[in-house]
């Protein structure tokens, strides 16, 4: 019998020993797992057959195509993304990650690959003055972690800030009456929200964000500290697919307005 | 470890405990009151009585709760008739809907719980109280539930200590419980492991407390069944 | 508009069932070994395994697959160099999901486990031994068939609540059904209908386990009489 339990025992350690292994990274040259995040309309969103699209998605493979990489796209949820990044998970976050000093302190980013600003969406018609004052008492949604969570959280102080996994629940909150009013990057508001069925009767309200301290000089690509070089490569692909006409063809397909300036988008084009 | 981060975060932490507290309380009084009935109709011999809690524990038990969950946050707030009746003020609320999913939860568990201790009753007890000339009414208040509650708790006491797990999906709609206090530390510092462990060492505290209630609630009501030393 | 996304979300459901039965065969091992541990005359064993029993059912599932996830993670990272890989060792969503998942249930299963050997009376054992069989044959002839009579209604309620278990994955990313419902729900805003329907798909997996078990339940209760009053 207790020769039996020994050999049981044995089995199971083993099997919890060894499944990581069979998962084990296989080191080396040019794979790179990268995260990006799928619940972000238009730059990263599921299609209806489970297909990533969107231009954060396209942009990697861009930029993979470019450094000749062999890329996994890993989805994952975005306040999950420097804890994937720094527990090597993932070796690269594009998922419009901006690029600010407290980021900076963990990760390296490459240089910006767009760069659009926050704005405050509320119902059309809101008399809500977008003001620390005006906003005092209400329910403002942002996701987790992301610049606007931060700027929120420090600019709207006596307001509730509500935060969510998916850019795409705090939509639906706002729908449902339960927020009186979002911070979010304005394309992803415009395209993702504003123009779409379920946007209708929404509005951007009050001025752009643009404040460098929380929202950072655009959006980059996220590595680790160590990992110099693979920022280097991805800063080489970023350039000649400026140059190329490739970045051009991409933003195309889903903007019709410059999105790697900084002049900010209305939502009202087309 | 980095204890100063985990310092710097406690307090966050003590107002998740009490937002789980809340949510477990309020849910185990509501789940239980509607148990109570429920338990006895799907312990009753009448089909047209015990189907309709079967049916009710089935589905209930048969669905994950973070699906409940989902659906009466997200789910019923699409329809606009929804947010326009006065059900509305209630399920606005996050509060609201992840109570009512944890107590309907709680609820079809319990219910199988005393339905199962009524069904374990002596039958020589019942006959008894029929033949000391107890209506059937006094029957069930003086005989039947004090005895059949009694053999429940210990069933209901690993279901309570369900329910506290339970309590931890409150986070993935905007609560911020012991669960949602790590995550939130997790995302402040972007350290997993004490942000896990310090919510694993609170839910432990609190499950270790749930377990000494219960072992006193049993000494008080069980005595009698416990092994002769 | 659930039509479109059927296909997708059935396709999660495969990733459902595969988390589902490779922690439950994880579970299980886990479960032999736990149960072989605390009957064990080594206070050590029994040492281990009840701290295993007591913290994994004292901490709420989500917490340990958040902690397995992230923080065992960053803590494989530290070993790793000194273990001799060159580089880290990573755990994917559906791995943590599945070790966390097995490593809960084994816990839950240890206890079955551990009641249901204790069914069977030594006497059984030692009469197999005294005829010669080995340690092996005593095993598999008699201990097993008896264990998985006795073990069977627990190991189903430890099925059916680990199948529920499985959404959770959902949280830390791995695409399962629940992930897909959620993220349908999010594109098309009508959250409603595809969590009914993630709901409806639980059921059926629910449903067709439990006909499944009480088949197995049958063909091992074969020369047993059930106990009627």
């Amino acid at each position: 019998m207790k020769n039996l339990f020994r050999i049981i025992i044995f089995a199971a350690t083993s099997l919890v020993l060894l499944v990581p292994h069979a998962c084990a990274a296989q080191g080396g040259e040019k794979k790179i797992r990268i995260g990006v995040e799928g619940a972000y309309p238009p730059f990263s969103y599921m299609g209806v057959d489970g297909k990533l699209m969107g231009f954060d998605i396209d942009i990697a493979n861009a930029l993979c195509k470019e450094m000749k990489a062999d890329c996994t796209l890993l989805q994952q949820d975005f306040d999950g993304m420097i804890p994937s990044l720094l527990a090597r998970k993932i070796d690269a976050v594009i998922a419009s990650m901006s690029i600010t000093e407290e980021r900076k302190r963990s990760v390296e980013f490459s240089d910006k690959y767009y760069q659009t600003p926050g704005r405050f969406v509320a119902k059309v018609g809101s008399t809500l003055e977008v003001t620390a004052a005006g906003l005092s008492g209400k329910r403002i949604g942002v996701q987790r972690t992301t610049i606007h969570d931060r700027f929120a959280t420090a600019t709207f102080p006596k307001s509730e800030i509500v935060r969510y996994t998916k850019q795409d629940d705090v939509f639906l909150d706002l729908i449902a009456g339960r927020l009186d009013g979002v911070v979010v990057d304005s394309v992803a508001a415009a395209q993702g929200f504003l123009k779409t069925p379920g946007g209708k009767g929404y509005a951007f309200s009050g001025p752009a964000f643009n404040d460098p301290k929380f929202f950072g000089v655009g959006a980059g690509i996220a590595v680790r500290k160590a990992d110099t070089d693979l920022r280097d490569q991805l800063n080489a692909a970023i350039k000649s697919i400026r140059t190329n006409g490739v970045y051009k063809k991409i933003q195309d397909k889903y903007f019709d307005f410059d999105v790697y300036a900084e002049s900010a988008p209305s939502g009202k084009k087309k | 470890m980095n204890f100063e981060a985990i310092n710097e975060s406690l307090p966050l932490y003590f107002g998740g405990t009490l937002t789980t507290l809340k949510l477990l309380v309020v849910s185990l009084v509501a789940g239980l009151a509607v148990a109570l009935p429920l338990g006895v109709m799907r312990a009753s011999p009448k089909a047209w009585l015990s189907r309709p809690a079967w049916c009710f524990t089935y589905v209930i038990r048969g669905t994950p709760m973070l699906v409940q969950l989902f659906l009466i946050y997200y789910g019923l707030a699409q329809f606009e008739w929804m947010r326009e009746s006065i059900f509305w003020l209630w399920f606005k609320s996050a509060w609201f809907c992840a109570m009512l999913a944890f107590a309907v939860n709680t609820c079809a568990y319990t219910t199988e719980i005393i339905a199962g201790a009524i069904k374990a009753t002596h039958a020589g007890e019942l006959e008894a109280a029929r033949s000391m000339g107890m209506s059937r009414r006094t029957v069930l208040w003086r005989i039947l539930l004090p005895s059949a509650l009694r053999r429940a708790l210990p069933a209901y006491s690993n279901e309570a200590i369900m329910m506290l797990h339970g309590t931890s999906l409150a986070s993935v709609v905007t609560l911020v419980d012991l669960t949602g206090a790590a995550r939130e530390m997790n995302s402040r510092f972007y350290l997993p492991f004490e942000a896990f462990v310090t919510a694993g060492v609170f839910y432990l505290a609190l499950t270790f407390i749930l377990v000494g209630a219960f072992r006193a609630a049993e000494n008080r009501w069980l005595i009698h069944l416990k092994p002769r030393q | 508009m659930l039509y479109d996304f059927l296909p997708n979300i059935l396709s999660g459901m495969v990733i459902t069932l595969s988390v589902g039965i490779a922690s439950l065969l994880m579970a299980l091992l886990l479960g032999l070994a736990g149960a072989a541990a605390k009957l064990s005359k080594s206070r050590w064993l029994v040492g281990i395994a009840t701290l295993y029993t007591t913290v994994i059912r004292g901490v709420p599932d989500l917490v340990l697959m958040l902690l397995i996830f992230y923080g065992g993670q960053t803590l494989l990272n530290d070993l790793a160099p000194r273990l001799g890989f060159a580089d880290a060792i990573n755990i994917n969503p559906f791995v943590a999901g599945v070790m966390t998942i097995g490593f809960i249930f084994g816990a839950y299963l240890t206890e079955t486990f551990r009641g249901a050997i204790m069914a069977i009376p030594a006497g059984q054992r030692e009469a197999g031994i005294a005829y010669g069989m080995s340690i092996v044959q005593v095993f598999v002839r008699i201990t097993l068939p008896q264990l998985v009579r006795f073990a069977l209604p627990g190991f189903q309620n430890n099925w059916l609540v680990l199948v529920k278990s499985t959404a959770l994955v959902s949280v830390i990313g791995l695409d399962d059904m629940m992930f897909r419902a959620g993220l349908a729900a999010g594109a098309t805003r009508e959250p409603f209908i595809f969590y009914t329907a993630a709901a409806i798909l639980y059921l059926a997996i629910t449903t067709v386990s439990i006909l499944l078990l009480q088949m197995v339940g049958k063909r091992y209760s074969i020369g047993v009489k059930a106990a009627q009053l």
